[in-house]
Formats: C-alpha cells, sequence, structure tokens
C-alpha cells in the first residue's frame, strides 16, 4: 500500500510545481537563461579571444638574397605569421604600420647576404606594433625563436652551447578557452541563482502574494525551499550545457575528476541561491533586487573572480577583497581540477571556503526572512 | 466560548509609534464584522497581527480558539486571508491558482478537483478554468480571491479592504459571496472605507488613532448617535465631535 503524501508533501509539491509554472510559461526570460550559456561560450570560445591571431607581416628586404629568404620562408611557413605586403623603402614600412595594415615588420639590412658571407654576421630588425601589448609580446616572442632557429641553421647547424627548452603544461595549445570556461561557469550560475532567486521571492512581496503565503499553514523555510528547487534544476541544465560545449566544442578536455568538477559546481550552486536568498531579504523590490545582484554581485565576479584579471596580478587590497567573493573561490577550484587535474583534495581550501560562504548566508537569509513576522 | 475572536488589551508598537493601543473586542461565531477606520488608524496592522503575520507587542488574542502569539499554526490552519493588494499569482491560470492555495493547505488531489469544479460552477465561471488570472477582469479577480481565501473551508476569513477599486455592480455581487460565506457559519471579519458597505455588517467597529470609538450594530449606531448613515456615525467619531461610545474596560 502507498502511503498517501502528508498535507506537507502536499504542500511543498504544489508550490514547487508553481514555481516551475512561472520559469516555463515566460517563454522570453527561460530562452535567455537557457540559451545565455550556449552564447558565452561560442563568445569567449571564437569572437572575444585573447590568443594571438595569425600577424601581418610586412617585409623590407632592400637586397634579396638566399640566406635571407631561408629567413623569411621560416617566419611565414609557422602559423603565427602571414605576408601581407612587401614596402619598398622604409617609409613604406612605416606607413604599414600606422595604417594598421600590419602588425609586424621584418626589416632586412642593405646588402644582408653579403655582410653574412664576409663578417659573418648580418643584421634583421623586428618591429612590432605594441598598440596591444598582450598580442605585441606574442608575436615578438614566436618572431624572435624563429629567426633564432634560423640563425643556428644559417651558422652551419652548430647548436648554440645554451638553450631554454620550454614546456608549457597543463594548457600546451595556449588556448584561452582553458582559462575563461571556469570563469563562464562561475558567472552563469552565478547569474541564475543568486539574481533569478531573488528577484522571484521579492517579485512575490511586491505582488502581495507572499502575505497569503506567509498566513497560509506554509513555514517560511518550506516557501523559500520550494523556491530553490527550480533554480536548482535550471542551473544544472546551464552546468551540464557549460561543460559539454566546453568539452565537445571548444576541446577543453577534463583534466582531473568528471565528479569532482560536478561536485564543486553543485556547491558553487548552493552558495550561490543562498546569496540570493539573502539579497531577497535585503530588498524592497524587484529592481533593488535587480540592482544589487546585478552590480553588487555581478561586477565584482566578472572584476575580481579572475575571469578577466588574473587574481595573480591584483594590488594586495584588491586580492583581499577578492577573497570575500565566493565565485573566485569557485573559478580556482575549476581551474585546479578541470585543468590542472588536481584531486579532490588540493582544493580543500576552496571548498571549505565556499562552504562556510554558504552556510553563513542561508542561515542569515532563513532568519532575516523569518523576522518579517514581526 | 462562542466568539471567533477575543483579544484583550492587543497593542502594537512600531518604536514610539503606537498603530493598535489596547484594543480588546469580541467577534461572534458566524457574525459579519466591520472593522472601520481611516487609513492608517491602525485597523490593517490589527489584522495583520490577528492573522498572525505581525507579533503583538503586548496583549493577548485568541483567534479560532487558540492564541495566535503562542500556537500561531493552529490558527493559520483555521483562517483565509484576502489582503487589500490583489494576491493571486497572474501568470497562472485560474484553476492552477486554486490547486495551488489548496495545495498549500494539503487538500488531497481528488478533493481539490470536486471543490474546484464546484467553486467555479457556483461562479458561474467554469469557462475561466483555463485562462490566465492576469487577463480577467478586476471583478472576477476580486471574487476569485475571495473563493480561493475560503476554499479551505477555514473558521474565520480577513478581508482586507477587498472591494478596492471595484464598480458598484461588483461590490454588491462580491457582498452577495460574503453573505452566502456568512450562511455557511464562517466568520467574515472585514475592513472597508465604503461606508455604505458599513451597513451590510453585522455589527461594526470604528476605530481612531489606535483605538476601538465604537463598537455596535450599524442600527444601534446610528441611533445612539442620532444620524442617518454609518457614514456620518464614522465622521462624527473620525473628527471628535462625539466622544467615544466604546471603552476597555
Amino acid at each position: 500500500m502507498k502511503r498517501p503524501p502528508s498535507p506537507a508533501a502536499r504542500l511543498f509539491r504544489a508550490f514547487t510545481l508553481k514555481e516551475f509554472r512561472h520559469i516555463f510559461r515566460d517563454k522570453r526570460t527561460l530562452l535567455v537563461l537557457l540559451g545565455m550559456p550556449v552564447v558565452q561560450i561560442v563568445l569567449f570560445g571564437f569572437a572575444i579571444t585573447t590568443e594571438a591571431r595569425e600577424a601581418r607581416v610586412v617585409l623590407l628586404s632592400p637586397s634579396p638574397g638566399a640566406a635571407e629568404r631561408r629567413v623569411t620562408d621560416r617566419l611565414l611557413s609557422s602559423d603565427y605569421f602571414e605576408l601581407s605586403a612587401v614596402a619598398s623603402s622604409p617609409s613604406a614600412v612605416e606607413r604599414a604600420l600606422r595604417r594598421g595594415e600590419a602588425d609586424v615588420a621584418l626589416v632586412f639590412e642593405p646588402a644582408f647576404d653579403e655582410r653574412l658571407a664576409r663578417d659573418g654576421k648580418a643584421r634583421v630588425q623586428l618591429v612590432v606594433d605594441a598598440t596591444n601589448p598582450g598580442l605585441a609580446a606574442q608575436f615578438s616572442g614566436h618572431a624572435s625563436a624563429i629567426i633564432a632557429a634560423a640563425a643556428v641553421e644559417l651558422a652551419g647547424g652548430a647548436p648554440p652551447p645554451l638553450a631554454a627548452e620550454t614546456r608549457l603544461l597543463h594548457n600546451p595549445g595556449m588556448k584561452a578557452a582553458y582559462n575563461f570556461v571556469p570563469g563562464v561557469a562561475g558567472f552563469i550560475l552565478m547569474l541564475v541563482c543568486a539574481m533569478m532567486t531573488s528577484v522571484s521571492i521579492v517579485r512575490e512581496k511586491e505582488n502581495g502574494t507572499m502575505d497569503m503565503l506567509l498566513v497560509s499553514p506554509a513555514r517560511p523555510w518550506m516557501i523559500i525551499a520550494a523556491k530553490l528547487v527550480p533554480y536548482f534544476t535550471l542551473s544544472c541544465v546551464n552546468l551540464a550545457t557549460i561543460l559539454l560545449l566546453s568539452v565537445g566544442v571548444l576541446g577543453v578536455p577534463v583534466a582531473g575528476s568528471p565528479g569532482g568538477v560536478v561536485a564543486v559546481s553543485l556547491l558553487f550552486i548552493l552558495v550561490s541561491l543562498s546569496i540570493g536568498i539573502f539579497v531577497s531579504t535585503v530588498a524592497r523590490d524587484q529592481v533593488v533586487a535587480m540592482l544589487v545582484s546585478g552590480m553588487v554581485l555581478m561586477m565584482p565576479v566578472v572584476l575580481l573572480s579572475g575571469l578577466i584579471f588574473p587574481v595573480e596580478n591584483m594590488p594586495p587590497l584588491l586580492e583581499w577583497l577578492s577573497r570575500l567573493i565566493p565565485a573566485r573561490w569557485y573559478i580556482a577550484a575549476m581551474k585546479k581540477i578541470m585543468i590542472e587535474g588536481a584531486p579532490l583534495h588540493l582544493v580543500t581550501g576552496e571548498i571549505l571556503a565556499l562552504a562556510a560562504t554558504g552556510a553563513a548566508l542561508l542561515l542569515l537569509g532563513l532568519k532575516k526572512f523569518n523576522d518579517r513576522v514581526t | 466560548m462562542d466568539n471567533a475572536i477575543t483579544t484583550e488589551s492587543l497593542t502594537k508598537r512600531f518604536g514610539t509609534f503606537t498603530a493598535v493601543d489596547r484594543l480588546t473586542i469580541e467577534v461572534k461565531r458566524g457574525e459579519i464584522f466591520g472593522f472601520l477606520g481611516a487609513n492608517g488608524a491602525g485597523k490593517t496592522t490589527a489584522m495583520r497581527v490577528l492573522c498572525g503575520l505581525s507579533k503583538p507587542t503586548s496583549g493577548r488574542a485568541i483567534v479560532a480558539g487558540h492564541d495566535v502569539a503562542a500556537r500561531p499554526d493552529s490558527v493559520k490552519r483555521r483562517i483565509g486571508y484576502m489582503s487589500q493588494r490583489f494576491s493571486l499569482y497572474g501568470e497562472l491560470k485560474v484553476w492552477e491558482n486554486i490547486r495551488l492555495y489548496a495545495g498549500i493547505y494539503g487538500t488531497p488531489s481528488a478533493r481539490i478537483k470536486e471543490r474546484s469544479d464546484a467553486l467555479l460552477r457556483e461562479l458561474d465561471f467554469e469557462e475561466g478554468r483555463d485562462k490566465l488570472v492576469r487577463d480577467l477582469p478586476p471583478g472576477w479577480k476580486q471574487k476569485l480571491a475571495f473563493s480561493v481565501a475560503i476554499f479551505h473551508e477555514p473558521e474565520i476569513v480577513f478581508l482586507d479592504e477587498p472591494t478596492g477599486g471595484v464598480d458598484p455592480v461588483t461590490r454588491r455581487q462580491f457582498w452577495e459571496l460574503i453573505y452566502r460565506t456568512a450562511g455557511r457559519g464562517i466568520t467574515v471579519f472585514v475592513t472597508t472605507h465604503y461606508m455604505d458597505e458599513a451597513e451590510y455588517c453585522d455589527r461594526v467597529s470604528i476605530m481612531v488613532d489606535g483605538r476601538i470609538a465604537a463598537l455596535d450594530s450599524p442600527r444601534a449606531l446610528k441611533e445612539r448617535l442620532r444620524v442617518a448613515t454609518v457614514d456620518d456615525a464614522f465622521k462624527m467619531l473620525a473628527r471628535g465631535d462625539a466622544s467615544p461610545l466604546y471603552t476597555n474596560n
């Protein structure tokens, strides 16, 4: 015999069902919530990229020769450089750089081959447009390495006595996706959980439906818990979307345990939901809830969590401030597990920070919510 | 013990402001009790205390046989409430709203179905079942909100200015619903600032500055003050032209 559900269970079911209806009936918002992770991943993955694209090279070669061609060919045959123009004079090179038609100029001194043959050395100049310092550093780095290799070849193949061999760990392709996937996950989960939860609770206060609920036998914690179920579900869908797109489309591998990634993410979802509850007890109306979660929560998440600017490079004061942002701990833990393949016990610190913030906010939020009945 | 509501020196203060000052009243079972007062006189605060939405600063209130401050849950199960702001979910359908509130009061599913059909039939609103509440005319919203507030068969229903912003015809229909409800033995505790509605109540109380200035049947009240309408009586008491007819103790 199946036991009939208790009144409390019926209450909870009725309430959860209603929350799902709210979300599914508002098609536009639902579309935004479900589509956002896709758009963000695609944007960050393909459009907004911090990776060096191919640098356009303008070449100045006053007296072409065989040795010179070997250097040029080597540079242009790499993935990083493509020839955009051959300049006839130094002023033409300058013009090409100023107009933005080229990023890098490769300038050989006159009679390059001749000098190389006679003196055993010749000079080549690399001019890089440093408007974007990050790109310039990458261009000059790649070009210098290629020219150095060409020099060894021209010298007859004798390797230099000292050469550093660089190995890029965790992200050998230096793909930006490795860095931003955890950030995007943090941002979206925060948005869905904190913002949507707080707005939906505050809306009930504004509409007067909250009074109706508080007069009923429903306990305050039940009202809140029923609100969290749909947003928790939605967040899980978003998380799955982000992870599948990252692995499937962007080719970001999950180096550590997938279980760990999911566990830490679920913890972060719970923390974000607690933030949403807390905000709802502070905010008087939906606009305030939106502003608080938008400006007070989102901005620091974007700026201080390491999504855009690495936390390690921050001045001490900002770095210290960033410790208060739960997303920072989540993103750090995700990077460690997902990209570096760290086992769970190496992210204990991050997990504790998240759990502590979540528990504190949840208790505070529930207490404030109960105090509404005064 | 035939009272639906009994209060003894019920007081609610916000800081130094006393919204409800030593309220002592008795509301009998099955009566329509009009709770009148100007805006800011304290009637909404008093009602919120009686519903358990707000805790009294001092004094006692027994609602539906239970002390509000000590056993709010027992009270909550036995009362219904309709706030002055419209309190159904606009983006849910009519039957979904009914289902939700019935579910909140723990009504079994089978019974919800049967009772909500009966409710819509009684309101003559069966075709509105699948409409979104936000698309309904205001009058229907109000009648529906009231029906939902008494769906779980409470002993007392509290109505906080239920007819605000509705046309006179709908107000009439609404009062017919109230009469039918009282006829079923449900006590109706209603605040209003339409004085013509006060004439429909079994008894009315008039609140001035947090205190009850008068409590009587509309007819007795008019006779004592020698006026033609409850509205005139209300104005006299509110302006202080007549000394209070009702004192605690």
